[in-house]
């Protein structure tokens, strides 16, 4: 069990690595990364049952984590690397050539804690559905948890496994979506409005809760309250509400940094808000 | 020459139903899926013995595509069940990503295929499937003659590990291949012969054994070959009868650009160039229509391949 505070300084951590693998490869997606950190250390390091550092495709008697939003790739790498799934020194080879850390996770590279090849958007749900779906064949009680961008709730896939998780009773499955209200040409108010969202999800049959993803201790005491619904016949996803760029003032606020990477001056001022915590690589 | 005759017609889904209801009993680890075409794939008998282990989707391929290649994770087998078309062109970007680059163990069972879907017109009768899904790194692509071919044929596919596709089709037809054990990447010698060699898959292979049969009572000994699997391709069947012949005509119901006819023509032009004539649809649409008269209006019936064969021999 890690305390609030040590999950904290691990997230401190995680995201200074994000701005540092996408400085380093000047390419990459610092917004929804930085956004992002929170839950996926609470998930790691707190709420997953897992074998790490051991890293077995078939995910058998463990929780297994799929990244539907595949361009947060440095989040997820710098988690699985201070997880011990792999040294975190390679975060260095991020996005470059020769590299297992692919700008979007693959599998063809065996890159550890990766199961599937994201990217292309709204295509993750349905794979969670279906390790979900292996998990009950094998009688195997683990979970499985998905992260989604709001943007990405646009992908009509989406829905496809929205509803057929709430009508085969899927409740081995939390799903997550990033509300950020961003996405790459703008607000998602503005570039397509998603409406309620509490209200479609419910509608479409979800078990629907929400929390702020940028405050440690709601994010896990959410993601724990979130197990309590497993069994009950309904598939369970969280509003994730979070701020795009969150630990780095000037990415904050903007969909701006969606897809864009630092020049040298702006690394040193977002470094200079992220002190270094448990070690650079 | 050797002699073809066929006592009974059937459908090649049939074979696959067969197939795959056989696969169910001996290992437990095969699942079925379907996008609300069951009855079409004949996939009803799998349902009914093994309702745990069978997935009905509802009409939405893209989920059905991303939930199979989520059961690979949990080390199952899924045979996904639809129409040629929305197994392909539908959903291409999901196979692409979470299914070929992700290498996942999924079976892409598509029926339908071609103009002998018949009635139901160009919508549903695709021509290109072929094409988009050699394209892709590690798929495998097979394409049975008949009955007997296809249940083999799905049988074998679920002891190979990585993602296949296997198109078969609607119309009852010849079943002629012997029922035995398939093999993945090994063309079949049908019919030896010394003068062109007809390079056929699918439904095709009974039209190019009908061809030769009429060309060798025109004194014309063609060699027959049965591409069931066009990727990988059997290079080496095709490079041994085409040194002998020195002329190819390629059958296929597809697309002619980036069917079988183009696969073999690259192996041509890499290895040992020769005169080659392609009987396949030309970048047309199909249309509605009984199977066999969309065959002969389409210009893949038996005629079609012994005009092409009259046409390449005197290439040579």
């Amino acid at each position: 069990m890690a305390s609030i505070d040590e999950l904290k300084t691990i997230a401190h951590q995680v995201r200074r690595d994000i701005v540092r693998m996408v400085h380093g490869a000047q390419s990459g997606h610092p917004g929804g990364s930085l956004g992002c950190a929170d839950y996926l250390v609470a998930l790691y390091f707190e709420v997953m049952k897992l074998k790490s550092p051991v890293f077995e495709m078939d995910g058998k008697n463990e929780d297994i984590f799929f990244l539907s939003n595949g361009h947060i790739s440095p989040v997820w790498y710098s988690v699985l690397a201070r997880k011990g799934y792999f040294d975190v020194p390679e975060l260095s080879t991020f996005r470059k050539i020769d590299s297992r850390l692919q700008g979007h996770p693959a599998t063809a590279e065996h890159t550890p804690g990766v199961r599937i090849a994201s990217g292309s958007l709204g295509q993750g749900l349905s794979a969670a559905i279906g390790a979900a779906l292996a998990k009950k064949l094998n009688k195997d009680p683990h979970l499985i948890y998905s992260l989604h961008g709001d943007g990405e709730l646009e992908e009509g896939q989406i829905w496809e496994a929205a509803m057929f998780a709430a009508a085969k009773k899927v409740d081995n499955l939390i799903a997550t979506v990033d509300v950020n209200g961003q996405q790459i040409d703008g607000s998602t108010e503005d570039v397509l409005s998603l409406g309620d969202l509490h209200a479609k999800w419910q509608a479409f049959g979800w078990e629907v809760l929400s929390m702020d993803g940028n405050n440690m201790d709601e994010v896990v005491k959410t993601l724990k309250n979130a197990a309590s619904y497993i069994g009950k016949g309904k598939p369970i996803v969280i509003l994730m509400k979070t701020e795009m760029g969150a630990g780095v003032d000037y990415m904050m606020g903007s969909h701006k940094w969606h897809g864009i990477a630092p020049n040298d001056e702006l690394l040193q001022k977002a470094l200079d808000q992220l002190p270094e915590t448990i070690g650079d690589y | 020459m050797k002699k073809y005759t066929f006592t009974e017609q059937k459908d090649t889904r049939s074979g696959f139903g067969v197939g795959l209801l056989e696969l169910g009993r001996k290992n437990p680890n095969v699942v079925g899926l379907t996008a609300d075409l069951a009855g079409s794939l004949k996939m009803n008998e799998f349902e009914k013995e093994f309702p745990d282990r069978f997935f009905q989707v509802g009409i939405a391929e893209a989920n059905m595509m991303g939930i199979a290649a989520g059961l690979t994770i949990g080390g199952k087998i899924p045979f996904t069940g639809t129409f040629a078309n929305f197994s392909t062109g539908r959903v291409y970007d999901q196979i692409r990503q979470s299914i070929a680059y992700s290498n996942k163990n999924v079976k892409i069972c598509a029926s339908h295929a071609g103009l002998t879907l018949g009635e139901d017109g160009a919508t549903h009768q695709i021509l290109e499937d072929l094409g988009m899904m050699k394209m892709l790194p590690n798929m495998t692509v097979i394409c049975p003659s008949d009955y007997n071919e296809t249940k083999a044929a799905t049988i074998a596919i679920a002891d190979h590990v990585g993602p296949v596709y296997l198109r078969f089709g609607r119309p009852a037809w010849p079943v002629f291949n012997a029922d035995e054990p398939f093999i993945i990447g090994k063309a079949k010698l049908m019919q030896e012969g010394s003068d062109v060699t007809i390079i056929a898959t699918g439904h095709l292979v009974w039209k190019a054994i009908e061809a030769a049969e009429v060309l060798n009572e025109k004194g014309i000994y063609a060699e027959v070959i049965n591409i069931h699997t066009i990727k990988p391709l059997d290079v080496d069947a095709i490079l041994r009868s085409v040194k002998k012949t020195g002329c190819v005509v390629t059958a296929e119901e597809h697309m002619r650009n980036g069917g079988l006819g183009d696969s073999v023509a690259q192996v041509l032009a890499m290895h040992h160039p020769s005169p080659q004539e392609y009987v396949a649809v030309n970048d047309t649409f199909g249309e509605s229509g009984k199977p066999l008269d969309l065959l002969k209006k389409y210009g893949l019936d038996t005629p079609d391949i012994v005009n092409a064969v009259e046409k390449v021999m005197k290439r040579k």
